[in-house]
């Protein structure tokens, strides 16, 4: 009964400080962000003439397209090739090769972000200035944060295949079904809603990636032209310019930095809205 | 061992006993039996383990055969050996043959899809697919490419009215399989292995996960279904087997491996067994 009671606020205690923090840290975005979104009109993000904030002019759309282009680009890259990673472990590699290689994504999932960058900055970034200069690039970007979210789409998505009922496959293979057959038409639709989880977190991380990108994107403030411009994102914005602003700069900022968990929020939004498989 | 059926007593089968002759029936009566799946010294292992050891059995045309025994002695290994389900277990290895139709089907050049749409399986927990009641029917019937709309359709009801589902479920095809109950489910089951128009029908304990009222229909069902349909059937359940079943094989475990003790005629296997074992096993005084 004790046990019981002691039990429960403890679990209470711990879902109210993590509601807690989130709603702290919401509320303190705001609060920072508070002096430019109480003075200037929000339009002014999307409208202003350039980001020359020290000027006054804080067109944030730059950036974020920048954020969405890399992200955009990351999940088209690592989707197909997560899925496909994680269809073989589960369907079709031999056992004493689907071990070793999972072991081998999850390594990759574990690599800080910094070296990712260090390595896109060493040598993809020289790769890709032979190609096309200068190098770092919207492509750099593309590239590193597709490595680093393949790994988290891969391992949800074996996850979630792997969950699929034993059932539903001897019952698709006793139907006569072929392997592909038995994975497009029972697996996936079972699979859905744990593979579709994984692409938001991958997209999350991928919008909110910061030191990575910042080390291999080249980081100019424009609407890239084509894969092998420069770009900068928000996040790295963030990270660039934190360090010297002041006042309205500072608030922009921390703007930028909403903009960005608005994002995100938007992502569960339809997460949640996907999981539902209406048959399951 | 007495692995093919008592003829004194097959010549006095009395037909009308045998089974259910419905208007669909189109296979020979059993009176005249005529083995459709030949199993001759099957054995089976799992990584060296094993479970069925040199099994000879005739399955006859049109009729339902009950595989009776205790758990563990190697029944629903035979059932799914028969349609090649077997091969999705690794470690598992088989010997001795087995011929459907006269060809044996583990002959390397055989096409197991093509097998397994031959004979289809329900298995004890119903296993509709998380889709629609029409996209459970549908898929297989994609696969082996019927797609046509119209065929498609009037398979679905053809299929849906031989199960008894249709008037339950005809105004809500589109919604979850999975919101069905658990007869409806096993039911839809069935539809699903009969829309791509099988010989041969088999089911691993079709009956233990239900409700008796759902259990009740589904045999009822299987019952009119002989005939149509070669049925192997494995039960735990002796008054069901003694119900629905024309003939009769009773495994039991010697030395750790599953082996067949006899086999006949249902009511030979039940009335007047010639092995004491499976007197004991029916009377219920072992197993």
């Amino acid at each position: 009964m004790l046990i019981d009671t002691l039990t429960r606020w403890l679990l209470r205690a711990g879902a109210i400080v993590s509601a807690l923090v989130m709603l702290l840290i919401l509320a303190f975005l705001l609060i920072e962000s508070w002096p430019v979104l109480d003075q200037i009109t929000p339009t002014r993000f999307f409208t202003d003439t350039s980001w020359h904030p020290m000027e006054g002019a804080y067109n944030l759309m730059p950036m974020l397209s920048g954020t969405l282009l890399a992200s955009v680009g990351a999940l088209l890259l690592a989707i197909p090739l997560g899925i496909a990673s994680a269809l073989f472990i589960v369907f079709y590699a031999p056992i004493y090769f689907a071990l070793p290689y999972k072991r081998l994504i999850e390594l990759l999932a574990g690599i800080p972000s910094v070296v990712f960058g260090f390595w896109g900055l060493t040598t993809l970034v020289p790769l890709i200035n032979q190609l096309h200069p200068p190098g770092a690039s919207l492509l750099a970007a593309i590239l590193v944060l597709t490595l680093m979210i393949l790994p988290t789409i891969t391992l949800t998505a074996y996850a979630a295949l792997n969950a699929v009922p034993k059932e539903y496959l001897h019952g698709a293979a006793a139907l006569g079904l072929s392997r592909w057959g038995m994975i497009y038409g029972v697996v996936f639709p079972a699979a859905r809603s744990g593979i579709v989880a994984g692409i938001i977190l991958a997209a999350g991380r991928a919008i909110g990636e910061t030191m990575a990108v910042l080390m291999v994107a080249g980081n100019v403030v424009q609407h890239p032209e084509g894969l092998f411009d420069p770009i900068r994102t928000l996040a790295a914005n963030i990270a660039l310019e934190m360090a010297y602003a002041m006042g309205d700069h500072r608030a922009v900022l921390f703007v930028s930095g909403l903009l960005l968990m608005l994002l995100v929020m938007l992502l569960s939004a339809m997460a949640g809205k996907m999981e539902n498989n209406q048959y399951a | 061992m007495n692995a093919t059926p008592d003829n004194s007593l097959q010549n006095s089968c009395n037909c009308d006993d045998a089974y259910t002759l419905g208007p669909l029936q189109v296979g020979p009566p059993c009176c005249d039996p005529q083995p459709v799946i030949q199993v001759e010294n099957l054995s089976l292992q799992y990584g060296g383990k094993t479970a069925l050891e040199k099994v000879t059995l005739d399955i006859y045309r049109g009729c339902i055969t009950a595989l009776i025994g205790p758990s563990g002695c190697g029944k629903t290994s035979f059932l799914s050996a028969i349609n090649r389900l077997i091969d999705l277990i690794p470690t598992c290895q088989i010997s001795g043959h087995i011929r459907v139709d006269g060809e044996d089907i583990y002959d390397p050049g055989t096409n197991v899809q093509a097998l397994r749409r031959k004979i289809g399986m329900v298995f004890q927990k119903p296993t509709p697919f998380p889709l629609s009641i029409r996209r459970n029917i549908t898929l297989p019937l994609r696969e082996h490419g019927i797609t046509q709309r119209h065929k498609v359709e009037a398979i679905i009801e053809q299929v849906l009215r031989d199960v008894g589902l249709w008037d339950e479920v005809c105004d809500r095809l589109d919604t979850a399989a999975l919101s069905l109950s658990g007869g409806q489910q096993q039911r839809l089951c069935i539809a699903r292995a009969l829309a791509l128009n099988p010989e041969i029908l088999l089911m691993d304990e079709p009956c233990s996960a239900l409700d008796p009222i759902a259990s009740g229909v589904v045999e009822d069902l299987i019952s009119r279904l002989s005939g149509r349909y070669t049925i192997v059937i494995v039960t735990h359940n002796l008054a069901q087997a003694r119900r629905i079943a024309n003939y009769a094989a009773f495994f039991w475990i010697k030395e750790r491996a599953g082996q067949l003790v006899e086999f006949g005629h249902c009511r030979h296997i039940f009335e007047s067994p010639t092995h004491e074992l499976t007197a004991a096993y029916v009377n219920g005084s072992r197993g």
